[in-house]
């Protein structure tokens, strides 16, 4: 299972929890697993049927440039970046 | 010491693998023209019909337009066309990437143009296009505006209160994805953390805490904004001028001006400096919309006030830390507070100085905490590692203190707390390869610091200064194409705007892989209907991300060859294989450039191409070390010596990696020691020209001594890192820890100008 680092702002919806393990072979699904543990938590990371712009996503460290489509891997670590002007990267 | 045996020790590559092209040193495709002055810039462009634009700005930091009338100026003789906010379409509030970070659309649109309210001094509300500049100007005299004048905030820290003035209506404090409700100048606020800071805060034995301030201050390019655009009857839109990225350029004017990305074309010019601040539109939209009024082309030029007050400077900061060690040197653990001013706009680098703030560093428990925050002051964009300068002068300049109350070497101390491979950063990634240590190690056994200071003189106490920085660079997507000339030279087609000499470094990839020299290679930097979408130059990218693009065209090429080789020789093509510049199967054996004489009976022309969008770009690092003389009299700071030693990953053309090192770390003198914007009571700047705006001169500075270190990137084939940035980070803490070392003062401000010197050195009293 993959290893998702969650944001010290939205750990109020995971319990506290800094890393959750959940399934999913792309970033799309690792949220769909998100979210179906944690509600709300697709609401603050996608816009539409893209990753939010005001998100960037890194997968085993880098940040991706194709989002939700990114491919994870069963032990990949996923990071939940907030993606402000200004500068990006991973 | 003779001045022929000090440049040539001044600059080192300790190179770790070596090409045949990718090391060397070619002349620059683009030299002549530029020696000669035959480049051509935005501002020597001209086209039939060409009119001139010029913008009407603010005078007020914070004002609503209760009424604006242009009628006067429409009527003046020789005028073409008026235009105000109004003219512009209703932009959609939403982000978009712009290479180097998220702009929203509504605010790019308000900051091209503002329509009912105004943000700062220099905020565009109207602008004018007529026969002559002079005309122009004289016209803009001619518009009414009646004001409401608002109160104004100018300090972060004044305007994250809630009793500041609020400048939007509809700005609420972010929380990564959540919107708290709450109005405010706090646009958003994030948090990274790592482990347990409490814990390791309580196992620390040394704390150490600091709180900085950092002023506004601009990229400086010597090439002020330009633009011109002719907006045809068949509404085909060509604009030409000075950008960091023609393809972002273009994507903006599609949501600025709600006009079809079809009928837009940029032509980029060639660009006099940008680091950051050529990446955001200004002028490009009123230029097309008065040519669209006018019918005629129209060209509209910045002043260097235009500059400094209507666009992006670096953010102003405010940071405040916390670092607790163990006794034998060991960080243990980091908590960061940091506020960046956006201007007018939301949008501070703030994301990525909480990314570098402490990224050298393998810190089990840390917290970072990160404020965008509007103001009334332009609205702040890029510039060269935006927000890391400001952070890590807080940052390092802790280090150094820990260093002295340990008794430790400072490079010691931070060997001892130096990120490698497999570090995790506080904002949760984990480091591939990477040269921290490397870089620290030569700096530590470089020359310079083994030789001790030589004795104060004069009255004037001497210093050294040491600094660590990180930058994390960028990817991002690249195309290029080439054509094989019969010949056997090549016609290199990118869309990267060439600002450091990336036309050459890019050809160098290419050369490398066919076998051919670089001056085989005819690079052209061409507009956006003519290659595939490029983002910006900037984010360290070009290099790594258009060169790999470069890298990946030589290979078709080359996959094409080996079709017409094996045509020739009547063989299988997978048969056919290509080193040092020659395909062979067999006993047959054929040159690049023979073969490339026989494409013509072979099967035609032969065009390689590549689209690349890469995600392996790798951080890079810098060490800097820096000896000064402090006049305690007068509060001056003189430099002596300096030498930037960073790791380039590989460095495809030295000297302009050499050119990166000493530019930005000239460019991070100027802002530890002089520049910054100064601002009245009433918002205004009261100093925007360089004669009152400090940056430094040759006479200003001694030889930046560089050593470049090669820890290859493993997402590049090469080992690339990009070099752009990086450079600017450590200055201004190597010139405070130098000048702590020199008079005993730890200077938490900057600049640190002679003013500041001597206040806080109790000389005068503080302002």
């Amino acid at each position: 299972m993959a290893t998702v680092y969650i944001p010290a702002l939205m750990r109020e919806l995971t319990g506290g929890a800094a890393t959750v393990e959940v399934e999913g072979q792309t970033v799309r699904q690792i949220v769909n697993a998100l979210e179906s543990r944690y509600p709300g938590m697709r609401d603050r990371l996608v816009d539409g049927d893209l990753l939010s712009p005001r998100v960037n996503v890194a997968v085993d460290g880098y940040v991706t440039r194709i989002g939700l489509m990114e491919r994870v891997g069963p032990t990949s670590e996923v990071h939940f970046l907030p993606a402000i002007s200004g500068g990006r990267g991973g | 010491m003779r001045t022929a045996d000090r440049l040539s020790r001044s600059n080192q590559v300790l190179a770790t693998t070596h090409y045949r092209v990718v090391g060397t040193r070619p002349i620059r495709h683009d030299g002549v023209d530029k020696v000669v002055g035959r480049a051509v810039y935005g501002a020597d462009f001209k086209i039939a019909g060409l009119i001139h634009g010029r913008v009407l700005r603010s005078p007020h930091a914070h004002a609503r337009i209760k009424m604006i009338d242009t009628s006067r100026a429409a009527a003046l003789p020789g005028v073409r066309a008026v235009i105000t906010g109004r003219d512009f379409p209703e932009a959609d509030d939403r982000w978009q990437d712009l290479g180097e970070g998220n702009v929203n659309l509504k605010h790019l649109s308000d900051n091209v143009m503002a329509t009912d309210k105004v943000l700062y001094r220099g905020h565009p509300v109207a602008a004018v296009a007529a026969n002559s500049p002079h005309v122009a100007e004289e016209a803009l005299k001619l518009i009414d505006i009646e004001w409401e004048i608002l109160p104004s905030v100018l300090d972060v820290r004044e305007a994250m209160k809630d009793s500041a003035p609020l400048l939007h209506d509809n700005v609420t404090t972010q929380e990564f994805g959540k919107d708290t409700g709450k109005k405010s100048n706090i646009a958003q606020h994030f948090r990274h953390e790592l482990g347990d800071i409490e814990k390791g805060f309580a196992e620390a034995d040394i704390i150490i805490e600091r709180e900085i301030t950092t002023a506004t201050v601009h990229q400086g390019y010597i090439e002020p904004h330009n633009a011109t655009a002719l907006w045809s009857a068949d509404d085909s839109i060509t604009v030409w001028g000075s950008t960091q990225g023609a393809f972002p350029v273009r994507d903006q004017l599609v949501q600025v001006l709600k006009h079809p990305i079809s009928k837009i074309k940029v032509v980029p010019t060639e660009i006099g400096g940008g680091f950051g601040g050529k990446i955001p539109l200004y002028l490009q939209p009123i230029a097309a919309l008065l040519s669209k009024r006018s019918g005629r082309p129209v060209k509209v030029l910045m002043s260097r006030s235009d500059e400094f007050q209507g666009t992006g400077p670096s953010p102003a900061s405010w940071i405040k830390a916390r670092l607790g060690a163990k006794k034998d040197g060991r960080i243990v653990a980091i908590d960061s507070t940091l506020a960046m001013e956006a201007g007018a706009y939301p949008g501070s680098a703030v994301g990525a100085a909480a990314m570098c703030m402490w990224a050298p560093y393998d810190i089990p428990n840390g917290r970072i905490d990160g404020y965008d925050v509007v103001c009334n002051k332009p609205r702040s964009f890029a510039y060269r590692a935006p927000g890391a300068t400001q952070a890590a002068f807080a940052s390092e300049m802790m280090l150094d203190e820990l260093a002295e109350r340990m008794g430790m070497d400072p490079i010691e101390l931070r060997l001892k707390n130096s990120a490698k491979e497999g570090t995790r950063r506080i904002d949760g990634p984990v480091y591939n390869r990477v040269g921290a240590v490397e870089c620290l190690e030569v700096a530590k056994n470089h020359e310079h610091y083994r030789t001790p200071l030589e004795p104060n003189r004069d009255g004037k106490k001497r210093g050294r200064g040491v600094a660590h920085g990180f930058w994390f660079n960028v990817g991002l997507a690249s195309s290029c194409s080439i054509s094989v000339n019969p010949d056997g030279t090549i016609t290199l087609i990118e869309g990267s705007t060439d600002i450091g000499g990336s036309r050459t470094s890019i050809a160098m990839q290419a050369a490398e892989v066919l076998g051919i020299a670089a001056e085989d290679v005819r690079p052209s930097v061409v507009d956006t209907d003519s290659v595939g979408f490029t983002h910006v130059t900037g984010g360290s990218r070009t290099t790594y991300a258009t060169g790999l693009a470069a890298y990946e065209a030589a290979h078709d090429v080359v996959r094409q060859m080996k079709d017409r080789a094996a045509k020739l020789w009547e063989v299988d093509s997978a048969t056919v294989s290509f080193a040092d510049g020659t395909f062979t199967t067999g006993s047959h054996r054929i040159g690049f450039k023979d073969l490339a004489g026989k494409l013509g009976h072979t099967g035609g022309p032969l065009t390689g191409s590549a689209n690349v969008d890469p995600g392996g770009h790798g951080g890079a690092f810098a060490t800097m070390i820096c000896d000064l003389e402090v006049d305690p009299e007068t509060g001056k700071v003189r430099i002596l010596r300096w030498t930037t030693v960073q790791d380039a990953g590989k460095a495809i053309h030295p000297s302009y990696v050499e050119g990166q090192l000493q530019g930005g770390t000239v460019q991070g003198i100027g802002w530890a020691l002089n520049e910054e914007y100064v601002f009245n009571r009433d918002g205004a700047m009261t100093n925007p020209s360089f004669l009152d705006y400090r940056m430094p001169l040759t006479y200003d500075l001694p030889m930046i001594d560089t050593v470049i270190v090669e820890v290859p990137n493993p997402g590049h084939p090469y080992g690339v890192r990009g070099v752009g940035e990086v450079p600017i980070v450590p200055p201004p803490a190597a010139i405070a820890a130098a000048i702590h070392n020199a008079i005993g003062i730890r200077m938490n401000r900057l600049p640190m100008s002679p003013r500041a010197i001597l206040e806080d050195t109790g000389v005068i009293p503080r302002e």
